[in-house]
Parts: C-alpha cells; sequence; structure tokens
C-alpha cells in the first residue's frame, strides 16, 4: 500500500537537508538496560513543575506517580523503575542549558518491580470522552515531537473548539531524527490504536498520519496494520521530505492548505496536531496502563560509533546511553539534545534522558571558520523562510531595536526554524538574533506593562488626592455658604466674639 | 564527558560572499574573452586599472573605517566592480579615467554609504556615470571591432599599453583611423539627422541584430549569465524584468513607427543590455529583494533603458536606469513585502495580533 500525495496544500520555502537518517535506521529499536539510578526532573513539560509527593529514603515502584501536577497546566512524573528515593535535588538538565534544575534521584533495585497496576481501559469506546480524558491526564503524557505541552490540556483545549479532524505527525523533518520512523515501523499498532483513542476522546472521525516520502517502510507497516484493522476513518497521506513541514502549523498548512492564524492554534482551524510517538504513548497508558516512563531516542552523529535508536527509561542519564550506541569516537565535539537545526547543545553528558528526547546528537562539527560578513540582501533566506518572513529586514531592525517594525515585520511569527541560517552567504547567525529579539520585544512588553500599572497606580492616587481636596474645598464653602445664608448681623456677631475673646486672651 | 556549548542551528552554510562573488567574476569570462577578441588587449589594460584602484580604494577605506582590509579584499566584491566597470569603457581608455571610476565607486559609491551591504547605488554603474559625465570624449569612441573584413586599422598591445598609460596615440596614427562610434551611437545620431532605421542599418558596423561584434559579445555574456541561473547565484526575475521592460516599449514602438524606431533585436543585442540584465541589475545589495520587487525592479530599468536610449541624450541609458531604479529600491521592498503566513490576506501583512 502507498499513501496518496495528492490534495496537498503548499509550503512556502523550506530547504532540503542531508537526511543522516540511514545509519540509525539499520537495526531495531534496542531496549536499554536499567540504569544504576533515574534523574527524574519535576519538569519535563510546558506549564508549571510537577509537586513531589514521595520523601527521600521512600521504596518506589515502576510506573508510582512520584510528582503530581499542580496548576492549570502541566503533567504528572512517575517513577520509570522501582528502587529508592535518594535525593530532590537540583541536577544538570538538557532543557535549561548551563542550569539546574529540581530533580528526583531513584537509586534502582533492579527489580523493575511494577505498581498494582489501576484499571486499564482496553474498551475505551464505553467510557465517555471526558473521563478519558481525565484518565490521559494521568499518565504524565506530553507532546512527544519535543515541544512537549501537556497532551490532556491541549484535548481538552481542542475540544472547546469546532475540530473537525485529528492529524498525527509521522514527519520527522530533521536530519538525523529516526526515532518516530522506527516507532512507525516497530509499534504501527500501538499508534493507530493511539488515533483511536484520540478521535474517540475528541468525538470526532477523521484522522490523517502525514508522514515523509523517504520512509517507505512506515508507510508499509501503518499501511499494513490500517489494512487489517479496515477503520475508514483513517488515512495516511505522504507528504515532500522538506525542512520543516513537520512543524505544527506548517504540516496544518501543508496537509489541510488552512493557514494557522498568527498567535493561533491549529485548533482554530479544525486541526489537532499530535506526534506518532503521543498517539502510542496514549495506547500504553490508556489500553496497557503503562504511563510514559520509557521513550525512543535517536543516538546518532558522527561522535558515536554505532548509531540507533534505544527505548529508554526516562531519567537515564545521556552518559549511561551513549554506550548502547558504542560509545564517543575522538570526532565528538558536540552534544545535541535533538536535531542539528532546532536541537539545544548541552556542555555535559550527565543530564538525563527525558520525555523530550528525541535525539541525541554527537556532531563533530565545528563552527564555521567564515567570519560573519554585512548581509548582501541576496534575498536567499527570504526565498526559503516557510512563514514568509523577510529575514534580512527583520535583522536590520533587531540590529536597530526597532521594535515596532520587528512587530510589523512579523518577529513573533519566527518558528525559530534556523532555514535562513543555513542559506545566508555572509553567515550570519539570523536565528540567534531573532531569538534575543524576541526575549528583548518580551521584556519591553513586561516593562511596558509594569509602566501601566505603575501610571495607573500614580494616577488613582492624584485622583484621590483631587477627590480629598475638592471635598475640603466643597465642605469649607457650605460652611461659607451657611454663615451668608445666616445674614450680615450673624457674621457681625461671629466678629464681636472673636474680638472678645482677643481681649480675653491679652 | 564535557562539550562544547553553541547555539542551533548547528549546520553550517555552504556558500559564502566570496564564493558567491568569484562565480560571478568566473561567469564574466566568456563575455570577457569576447571583448577582447574583437576590441582587443584593452580590456585586460582597463580591467587591471580597475582591479588595482577599485582594491586600493578598498583597502584605504576599510583601514580608515577601522576594519580589516584583508576581510574586505576577500570578499572579492571590489573586484567585481572593477569588472563591470571595465567592460563599459571602451578598450582604447586612458588609465586616469578607469582609476577615476574604479575610485569613485568603491570610495564614495560604496563605502562612504557604509561599505559592503549598505551601498544604495550600483558602486561600479555610479563610477562609469561620474566619468562619463567628466570625460564625454573618452568614452564616446570605441575601437572598430575585428571582424576580418572590417578593414580598421588596429593597435598592438605595446601601442595600446601606452595610450592607456599616456592617453596618445602612435605617431602617425589619428583618433579617427582605430575608432567608430558605437552602434547605438550611430543609430541615434542617425536618427538625430532625420534618416531612417533602415538606412542606418545599412551601415557595415551594423549585424543582424545589434552592432557587429557587440551582438557577440552580448552572446557570450548571455552564456556566463544562464550560467550563474543554473547555478542560482542569481534569479530569474531581474533578468526577465529588463528584457521584458526593454521589449514591450520597443516592440510597441517599432510596430507605431518602424522608420524611426530601433527593431527590439536591436535593443536587446545593442549596448549593455544584456550584461546589464544579468550581472549589473542583479547586484543584490542595490536591488530589490523580494521575487516580485525584482520583477518589478528590473522591468522599471528595462523601461528606462529605452526612454533614454529613444528620447535621452546618450546613446545607451543603462547606467543611467540602473542608479535610477535604485532610488525606487525602498519604496519597491516596502510595497511588494510577501503575506506572512497566519496573517490575515485583507489586512496588509504589517499587522499583528499580538
Amino acid at each position: 500500500m502507498s499513501a496518496p500525495t495528492y490534495d496537498l496544500g503548499t509550503l512556502h520555502g523550506g530547504l532540503r537537508l542531508p537526511a543522516n537518517k540511514s545509519v540509525s535506521t539499520r537495526q531495531p529499536i534496542i531496549n536499554a538496560p536499567l540504569p544504576s539510578q533515574l534523574v527524574l526532573p519535576i519538569t519535563q513539560h510546558v506549564g508549571d513543575p510537577a509537586q513531589p509527593i514521595i520523601g527521600i529514603g521512600e521504596r518506589v515502584l515502576k510506573g508510582q506517580l512520584i510528582a503530581e501536577m499542580t496548576g492549570s497546566l502541566g503533567a504528572p512524573v512517575h517513577a520509570s523503575s522501582s528502587g529508592k528515593v535518594i535525593a530532590i535535588e537540583p541536577r544538570p538538565v538538557s532543557r535549561r542549558n548551563g542550569d539546574n534544575a529540581p530533580c528526583i534521584i531513584i537509586e534502582c533495585d533492579g527489580k523493575d518491580e511494577a505498581i498494582q497496576a489501576a484499571d486499564a481501559m482496553p474498551n475505551f469506546t464505553e467510557i465517555s470522552p471526558s473521563s478519558l480524558l481525565r484518565a490521559i491526564l494521568q499518565g504524565g503524557i506530553v507532546g512527544l515531537g519535543g515541544a512537549v505541552f501537556p497532551t490532556a490540556q491541549k484535548l481538552m483545549q481542542a475540544r472547546t473548539c469546532d475540530i473537525d479532524q485529528l492529524l498525527l505527525n509521522g514527519v520527522e523533518c530533521e536530519s538525523y531524527i529516526s526515532c518516530d520512523d522506527m516507532l512507525m515501523r516497530e509499534r504501527a499498532g500501538q499508534v493507530i490504536s493511539g488515533a483511536q483513542i484520540l478521535m474517540h476522546a475528541l468525538e470526532i472521525d477523521k484522522c490523517l498520519i502525514a508522514i515523509e516520502s523517504d520512509k517507505p517502510e512506515a508507510i508499509r507497516a501503518l499501511g499494513g496494520v490500517l489494512g487489517e484493522m479496515d477503520d475508514s476513518r483513517i488515512t495516511l497521506k505522504q507528504v515532500p521530505t522538506i525542512y520543516p513541514s513537520g512543524g505544527e502549523d506548517q504540516l496544518v498548512q501543508l496537509v489541510t492548505n488552512r493557514e494557522v492564524p498568527s498567535g493561533g492554534l491549529p485548533s482554530d482551524v479544525g486541526c489537532l496536531v499530535q506526534n506518532v510517538g503521543t498517539a502510542a504513548a496514549i495506547h500504553d497508558w490508556i489500553i496497557d496502563n503503562q504511563p510514559l516512563i520509557a521513550r525512543i531516542t535517536t543516538i546518532t552523529g558522527d561522535g558515536v560509533a554505532n548509531p540507533i535508536n534505544v527505548r529508554a527509561r526516562i531519567g537515564t542519564t545521556i552518559e549511561d546511553v551513549i554506550t548502547l550506541a558504542g560509545g564517543y569516537t575522538d570526532r565528538a565535539r558536540q552534544l545535541i539534545i535533538g536535531g542539528p537545526m532546532t536541537g539545544k547543545s548541552v556542555t555535559t553528558d550527565r543530564v538525563p534522558l527525558v520525555k523530550s528526547t528525541n535525539c541525541i546528537l554527537v556532531s563533530s562539527e565545528t563552527p564555521s571558520a567564515e567570519p560573519e560578513m554585512p548581509c548582501i540582501r541576496c534575498g536567499d533566506c527570504a526565498s526559503v523562510c516557510p512563514v514568509q518572513l523577510l529575514p534580512q529586514q527583520l535583522f536590520w531592525y533587531a540590529c536597530a531595536d526597532n521594535e515596532i517594525k520587528l512587530r510589523e515585520f512579523g518577529l513573533i511569527d519566527c518558528i525559530e526554524c534556523g532555514c535562513c541560517d543555513l542559506v545566508c552567504p555572509s553567515h550570519i547567525p539570523l536565528t540567534v538574533n531573532f531569538r534575543v529579539a524576541k526575549g528583548r520585544i518580551r521584556e519591553l512588553a513586561d516593562e511596558k506593562a509594569r509602566a501601566v500599572r505603575a501610571r495607573q497606580r500614580f494616577e488613582a492616587r492624584n485622583d484621590r488626592l483631587e477627590r480629598e481636596k475638592s471635598e475640603r474645598e466643597c465642605e469649607l464653602r457650605n460652611q461659607k455658604d451657611l454663615a451668608k445664608k445666616a445674614g450680615p448681623s450673624a457674621i457681625a456677631e461671629i466678629l464681636k466674639r472673636k474680638q472678645q475673646k482677643n481681649e480675653d486672651d491679652s | 564527558m564535557e562539550f562544547e556549548h553553541r547555539e542551533a542551528p548547528f549546520l553550517s552554510p555552504q556558500v559564502s560572499v566570496s564564493s558567491l562573488m568569484l562565480q560571478v567574476l568566473a561567469a564574466l569570462i566568456p563575455a570577457a574573452m569576447a571583448h577582447v577578441w574583437y576590441f582587443g588587449p584593452g580590456f585586460i589594460l582597463n580591467l587591471l586599472v580597475a582591479a588595482v584602484f577599485a582594491a586600493t580604494g578598498e583597502a584605504l577605506m576599510l583601514s580608515l573605517r577601522s576594519r580589516k582590509p584583508a576581510s574586505g579584499l576577500t570578499d572579492y566584491s571590489a573586484l567585481v566592480t572593477a569588472a563591470l566597470l571595465a567592460f563599459a569603457l571602451p578598450s582604447l581608455t586612458p588609465w586616469w579615467v578607469t582609476a577615476t571610476g574604479a575610485l569613485f565607486a568603491v570610495v564614495v559609491a560604496k563605502h562612504l554609504y557604509g561599505g559592503l551591504g549598505f551601498n544604495m547605488f550600483n558602486p561600479a554603474m555610479a563610477g562609469y556615470v561620474v566619468i562619463l559625465v567628466a570625460f564625454p570624449m573618452h568614452l564616446n569612441l570605441w575601437v572598430a571591432p575585428s571582424m576580418g573584413d572590417l578593414d580598421y586599422q588596429h593597435l598592438s598591445i605595446l601601442e595600446t599599453l601606452t595610450f592607456t598609460l599616456t592617453g596618445s596615440l602612435p605617431d602617425g596614427v589619428l583618433f579617427d583611423a582605430v575608432s567608430r562610434a558605437t552602434p547605438l551611437d550611430v543609430m541615434k545620431s542617425g536618427l538625430n539627422n532625420a534618416r531612417t532605421v533602415a538606412e542606418i542599418r545599412a551601415a557595415p558596423i551594423m549585424g543582424s541584430f545589434g552592432g557587429r561584434g557587440w551582438e557577440w559579445i552580448g552572446n557570450f555574456t548571455a552564456i556566463g549569465g544562464f550560467w550563474l541561473l543554473a547555478k542560482k547565484v542569481i534569479r530569474w526575475h531581474i533578468p526577465v524584468g529588463v528584457g521584458l521592460g526593454l521589449l514591450f516599449p520597443a516592440t510597441i514602438m517599432y510596430m507605431i513607427e518602424p522608420g524611426s524606431a530601433a527593431s527590439p533585436g536591436f535593443h536587446l543585442f545593442g549596448g549593455a543590455t544584456i550584461l546589464c540584465a544579468f550581472f549589473i541589475a542583479t547586484d543584490p545589495v542595490s536591488a530589490a529583494t523580494s521575487p516580485k520587487g525584482r520583477l518589478i525592479y528590473g522591468l522599471g530599468i528595462g523601461f528606462l533603458i529605452y526612454c533614454i536610449r529613444r528620447w535621452g541624450s546618450y546613446a545607451d541609458g543603462v547606467a543611467f536606469a540602473v542608479l535610477l531604479m535604485n532610488i525606487a529600491v525602498p519604496t519597491i521592498d516596502y510595497l511588494t513585502r510577501p503575506h506572512i503566513i497566519g496573517h490575515n490576506k485583507n489586512s496588509g501583512s504589517g499587522e499583528s495580533d499580538v
């Protein structure tokens, strides 16, 4: 079965990146052995940090809730294996570079003993969508494409909109990363099952699974499962292999020809996008009762000896999984969490693998020797920008710190895909400049908000003083009026009294 | 293990300004060879003089502006300016004329505006216009193309060199003996003298479309231009714009009054049209940036070239047309901003919701 490619929208610009994926897809997914220690950050998602609910020294079991969700946006954290909690302390993590973040440290006992399972819901169709959503919320499931937005909240938000289709994102458009490809090849059934659960939760009956054209094995695997299941609601859609077609808004545009409004969400145009890995994680939780405690990660790059995909427990340190890929080569220079276009460079491999870690790229690439030159206005950046921005103009305004023009030229719409950097003959680090400029705009906005509040306070105080003054004046006037009303004889009497008093005093 | 920290993206660009400039220079080689073939070795001397003075001016200005001269010189942009200027000059040009043009181009038109990337005007054309106005005599007389049957006296390399250095011809050789007006000049003065196009085109220097020799240089220039297009160093919008902008009025006028309007082919292959379309107007720094903007920019240049040739007092109008459209670039850029994805098309691309 081949997936159809017709009826696609268009994506402006983009790049054909060197794939570098086949090196890591030669072997099946390897299950990583249990590490001796697990490092579980309490913030592995967008939103508020989870609140640890276990004490130090306490024994925890695999799948046990160890930190619960707080606030309105967040996700719980579960123990990835059984063992003893030995510390809750700040440790280096990959999300905030250089910074430490609070983590729960578990010393594994190697028994991998699972907690007594709550009720699995293999017959999820009999459950109401809202209870299904509540169940998903308990599983600690977040968007596994890299954005780690809590899935349950995303679904709840989508249910308030007029959603007509679910889009499963199997478009792994970054170089090197192949974890979703391998997932679709080996766990196609779970992906489809996850899609069915999602459709039930959203009460919709249309799902498109978008896959890039360079993943024929994944297309075959999913096609095979779909053929067996005979679920006509789900269709596969092949999309061209162009970076960044896997970006959420870009995928919506490519597959449905709808433009996600600036500052809006795909749900504004009737779509809900979920990564295929997230769908499989939902299956694992709802059907098999396993919360999100493991994920597939690509370990690749010319800095490791034997690139592979591993399924590792969340909390395993990168140091531990690198050995599964044959360890570092002499050429290892950089450790990148994520892909080469949008990943984050970390300075140590003692950071844990977390829910968002789709790829560990060990690269030999050193910074370009070419010096940064002035922009020659060639416009190549604009021709590759998937949002149709004018990066050369934005760069100009970013240098000039011209906030008004930056807003007018859509800086906030920049998705930081990095395409413009890659085609710039002047080697200008445009994306970095835009990130900094966005930060400044946010700061300015905060500052402005503070200034507005201060002004409001000031004006309120002025108003109050003014009011008090006018009240006093009013009172005075009233007294005078009273005196006037009493007539000249009364005034004369008052004056006389005053005079009398003065004389008495002297 | 510890690692270095860097910011994404981690892939490096495969292009550089210097490689773009070198490709432009390489693409000029066929045209340069044709130029030497038809008009003698003077072109090489002009190129050398222009290159030396452009590079010197660049180094001087960079050091005055406290920049490293090496970084500016290795981008080869001064050489491209020098080469374009050399193409505009007659092969017999005294060195001080060339030097004035090269120095003005680099020092005034480029560096006084902020250097590479900031110059509003095309430096080569600005330099050319200055010497065209300052030394009109030297720029209007070209040697006759060597076509075999056109029997004019040709100077040797040594004699050309002597002329370049001193501005004087060998004893006994008169300027009129070696030089001829360009086909565009002949056309212009012929039409001014109320002769018909057909009569003018009967002159021996006229070829099938433009002037003899000239049209072949145009062909070789186009080879380089198409190569640049294939290498994606330039995009099609400006060359097509220049071509259409020139051919459209030329065709209409030719249909209305074939007696007094030269054919579209003559305009396309005459003068510097093809060089302009592929190499001069495509200078990214002084051109519009968006695809639509570049098409408009090209159309404007083509149209102005026609207007100047037909109704102006100069035989060719490339330099003036380019400089005039350079002025229009900020407006063109502003009016041709693309629609930002996610912004309502009706409310204009500038409005943001946040």
